[in-house]
């Protein structure tokens, strides 16, 4: 019998057997097997300037904070509107150069919100621009680091033709300057436009989300046939990013919801077809993304009547029928199954 | 809840699989030790036909004295010893004659600051062996002191985002410098440097080559050095937690442990005696499978895509356990029987958690991304055996605690068992909980919110470095005649164990609280104001964290400084 206590050689050969076998069982095979996966057929191959701003996205660090993976479980569907699948990570989590592996995208850790989707929830390059260079500025409670450095103050002749970041004038150096990003700046933006969850092939079931224990009633919520969600909660998560928290806006950037006529309008439809297919009509104003397949006929009932109840607008509440009706007329896309 | 598939015959279910091999492996080891036991009686039976007939005490006193002679006439002498009655309160005047006594008070039980032992035994070391301890203690020490600052620094960003707008400073790229500074920094230049005097010590010799310790020595530090410039300046290897040095850098690191294995597997080789200690085979093995994990999280050839996540889980969660873990318990094993005096419990249980150690650590990496779109089946599995960890972790506290039991009067008297204590007690609360965070249930509320950095506080600091402590303050008075000032360890003690207490519960109770808000679908900003009163309680647990390590520097300087005593002075063991 081998004597581990007298014999050395056979201690250390035995500890180094078995746990190299083990690790290749439990982490090299399965790792090799799950490397091979084919890219979904609606997925778009990264472009240069998106594969330079994931490289600033891992040199910067924003892994620490932020995860990219939406989980099976209930609470993760407002980060997406499935669960992440191996194929969703074909392009972006490949060997990045001689010096760096692929990218730990999926994160262990969300102090900030998960970004799987976030160029859908926020598809406007100057809100990212803005948010970058003062993350407070577009989200009080937010504490993000800002990151100045991706940005640089330009003579205005020398911004012609890039994106200015819509900052006030007494945030910079000389007044008369504008604020533009750096190359690094905008390919990080383009990168984090770009992640969007790919559709599912035609015909394929996306994973059930598994129902979260000792969640309160709000799932119940959304199913009953007459109350709506909680439009306040959907106003915090999906608006107020950029009309912000009071509704006020923020000048030059995102425009108020106070006092608006489309807001106070007695008729809804407007409105509603706003949120449902997004709005670029106003030059001086950032793109606001549509909503038509990030919300449903409730939730988007329950936000417009909370944003047109609030914020000292007074006009009347309208309903989940309502807003599938407008749906039918201005997108060709189902409703969304609560 | 429709967590379970439930179908096909149950002996495919991988949670009935799990169990049912772990059922197994207990009743392997435990034939092991039925097999043990018997070989242990036979030899005993078969010693005491050998041995020559005993005379009995009754009998002995009955005989001659005038017969007897040799171990028999001074047993019966000692049987017949008997106390004059004036020993204590005679009226001679006392004279400590054999310099038994090193302090007199005449307040022996202020309630403030009790009166420790102090250590009077100087250990006869070589002078090279104490330069190399003292210079991998003090490389330690200065990243500890180093690597804590900036996680106090990055803590306060939790509450005051706007500290600072520098590019180096940002805590995307200042986390990772925190974390592999306390990891590769401090923890494992304390352990190696730990380690070199118990490899020498329990195999009777000296280190096999003093040259390539110094080498190690350069190599390690020179990882931390470039690998922090690295990350400070946008370079990483891809973000994944604690391998974000590049591969360059973590080579050197690599080589460092390479030459430290073979420095110490050629000294056990050399020992003076037959039996390898169980701490040699904690150290040598820790160093083996280091040595592997690195290889294994750096080679590229099956990380693409999700290859990489399964990789991940698999080298942060061994980095721990092969690692620092394991050496760790090495070095209790020793450091803790040594300053008690006496000897470990149990000598097989010890052998028994190395071995499931390796077993069930290794297999539970994936419970990092449970409901991620790895496979199931190997989230189960790191579930699964995440609950087999109970049994070294177990095995080990129960062993450390029956070392300690009896002694625990001892430990009101030394500065160092505390340091033990509250070690080996959050080896067990925080090896357990970690179980228990890797349960699918627990595992939904906590994952991603800030649980998991006071459950890795819990155990990298609550664990190991309380431990590394005890083992220093073990060590080094010992080996240098320089006992550091009671008090400032006291203080040491305290502001590290209140601190540490107020960062866990505070994150703990803070992380809690967000998981059940994202489980009810409170907006995630509102999740991130809520949290900012238990940040600023952790940020106030970190002060008091660092403002211990800055004690425990200077009192490392206190012990370590060289003798100005001559050596011959001191008394020797």
């Amino acid at each position: 019998m081998i004597d581990f206590h007298r014999d050395h050689a056979n201690l250390v050969n035995v500890a180094l057997l078995v746990f190299v076998l083990l690790s290749t069982l439990i982490a090299v095979v399965p790792a090799d097997t799950m490397q091979h996966n084919e890219p979904l057929p609606g997925m778009p191959v990264m472009t240069e300037a998106e594969r330079r701003g994931l490289a600033i996205y891992i040199s910067e660090g924003c892994v620490a904070c932020h995860t990219q993976q939406v989980r099976n479980i209930e609470m993760d569907r407002v980060w997406g509107s499935r669960p992440s699948i191996p194929s969703d990570y074909h392009y972006s989590k490949q060997r990045m150069n001689v010096w760096q592996q692929s990218p730990s995208l999926l994160g262990s850790e969300r102090t900030g919100p998960d970004l799987t989707s976030i160029g859908q929830r926020q598809p406007g390059e100057q809100w990212h621009l803005l948010h970058l260079y003062d993350p407070r500025m577009l989200v009080k409670g937010s504490i993000m680091p800002r990151y100045g450095w991706l940005f640089e103050e330009v003579d205005p002749a020398a911004a012609i033709g890039q994106v200015l970041v819509p900052v006030p004038a007494d945030r910079l150096k000389d007044p008369r300057n504008k604020l533009i990003a750096t190359q690094a700046g905008n390919d990080l933006v383009a990168y984090l436009i770009s992640l969007k969850q790919a559709p599912l092939p035609e015909g394929t079931a996306p994973a059930v989300f598994l129902s979260s224990p000792g969640a309160n009633g709000e799932a119940v919520a959304l199913t009953a046939p007459d109350a709506l969600p909680d439009g306040g909660a959907i106003f915090a998560q999906t608006c107020s990013a950029c009309h912000q928290a009071d509704a006020k806006g923020l000048a030059g950037a995102f425009p108020p919801l106070t006092g608006s006529t489309i807001v106070n309008d007695e008729d809804p439809t407007q409105m509603i077809t706003i949120v449902l297919s997004g709005y670029d009509a106003r030059a001086e104003f950032g793109v606001m993304p549509a909503q038509a397949e990030m919300l449903t006929d409730a939730q988007i009932a329950a936000v417009v009547n909370h944003v047109r109840s609030s914020f000292g607008n007074n006009a009347p509440a309208t309903t989940a029928d309502a807003v599938k009706a407008v749906r039918s007329t201005v997108a060709p896309t189902t409703a969304l199954q609560p | 809840m429709i967590l379970l598939d439930t179908g096909s015959g149950i002996l495919t279910q991988p949670g009935i699989v799990g169990t049912l091999v772990l059922l197994g492996i207990v009743l392997f080891i435990g034939s092991l030790l039925i097999t043990a036991r018997v070989q242990v009686l036979i030899a005993r039976i078969k010693a005491g036909r050998a041995s020559a007939a005993e005379v009995s005490d009754d009998d002995l006193l009955a005989m001659d004295t005038a017969a007897l002679t040799g171990p028999l006439a001074r047993r019966k002498a000692a049987l017949q010893f008997k106390l004059r009655g004036d020993e204590l309160g005679g009226t001679q005047e006392a004279f400590d004659d054999k310099a038994l006594i090193s302090r007199s008070t005449s307040e022996p039980d202020n309630p403030l600051v009790d009166e420790k032992i102090y250590s009077r035994t100087k250990l006869d070391v070589p002078p090279q062996l104490q330069k190399l301890v003292v210079w991998y203690l003090g490389a330690a020490t200065f990243w500890l002191v180093f690597g804590t600052m900036v996680g106090q620094y990055l803590g306060m960003k939790f509450v005051w985002p706007d500290m600072d707008e520098v590019e180096w400073l940002s805590f995307g790229r200042l986390r990772p410098v925190h974390t592999n500074t306390v990891f590769w920094g401090w923890a494992s230049l304390a352990m190696i440097g730990l380690g070199y005097f118990v490899i020498a010590r329990t195999s009777s010799t000296v280190i096999h080559s003093y040259r390539r310790a110094w080498w190690a020595w350069g190599l390690i530090n020179a990882s931390v050095v470039v690998g922090n410039a690295c990350l400070m300046a946008g370079i990483n290897n891809g973000g994944g937690e604690y391998r974000e040095y590049i591969w360059p850098v973590a080579l050197l690191f690599a080589l460092g442990l390479i030459i430290t294995f073979r420095n110490f597997y050629a000294t056990v080789k050399r020992r003076k005696i037959a039996e390898i200690y169980v701490s040699n085979w904690y150290i040598l093995a820790a160093l083996v499978w280091t040595i592997v994990l690195a290889t294994i999280g750096y080679l590229p050839w099956y990380q693409n895509g999700l290859g990489e996540t399964i990789i991940q889980g698999y080298y942060m969660h061994q980095g721990v356990g092969m690692w620092f873990m394991t050496f760790t318990l090495g070095l209790i094993y020793y450091y803790l029987p040594a300053s008690l005096n006496k000897p470990i419990y149990s000598y097989s249980l010890g052998v028994l958690a190395f071995w499931t150690q390796m077993l069930f650590y290794t297999l539970i990496g994936t419970h990092h991304f449970v409901f991620s779109p790895l496979p199931w089946w190997l989230q189960t599995v790191a579930i699964v055996f995440s609950a087999g960890m109970f049994i070294p972790v177990i095995a080990g506290t129960t062993n450390f605690l029956m070392t300690m039991r009896g002694s625990w009067g001892v430990i009101g008297k030394s500065y160092v068992l505390p340091f033990f204590l509250v070690g080996v007690v959050y080896y067990f609360v925080g090896s357990t909980q970690g179980s228990f965070q890797a349960f699918r249930f627990t595992n939904h509320v906590w994952h991603f919110t800030d649980f998991n950095v006071a459950h890795s506080h819990m155990t990298m600091y609550g664990i190991i470095t309380f431990i590394l402590w005890a083992c220093v303050y073990a060590l080094l008075p010992k080996m240098t005649g320089r006992e550091p000032s009671q008090l400032l360890v006291g203080a040491h003690f305290w502001l590290a164990f209140v601190g540490l207490f107020a960062y866990t519960v505070s994150l703990m109770a803070g992380g809690t609280a967000k998981g059940m808000d994202w489980i009810a679908g409170v907006p995630f900003i509102d999740t991130v104001v809520n949290t900012r009163g238990y940040w600023t309680w952790r940020a106030i647990g970190g002060s008091l964290m660092f403002l211990s390590h800055l004690l425990f520097a200077w009192n490392l300087h206190t012990m370590a400084r060289t003798s100005t005593v001559p050596a011959a002075s001191l008394p020797t063991s």
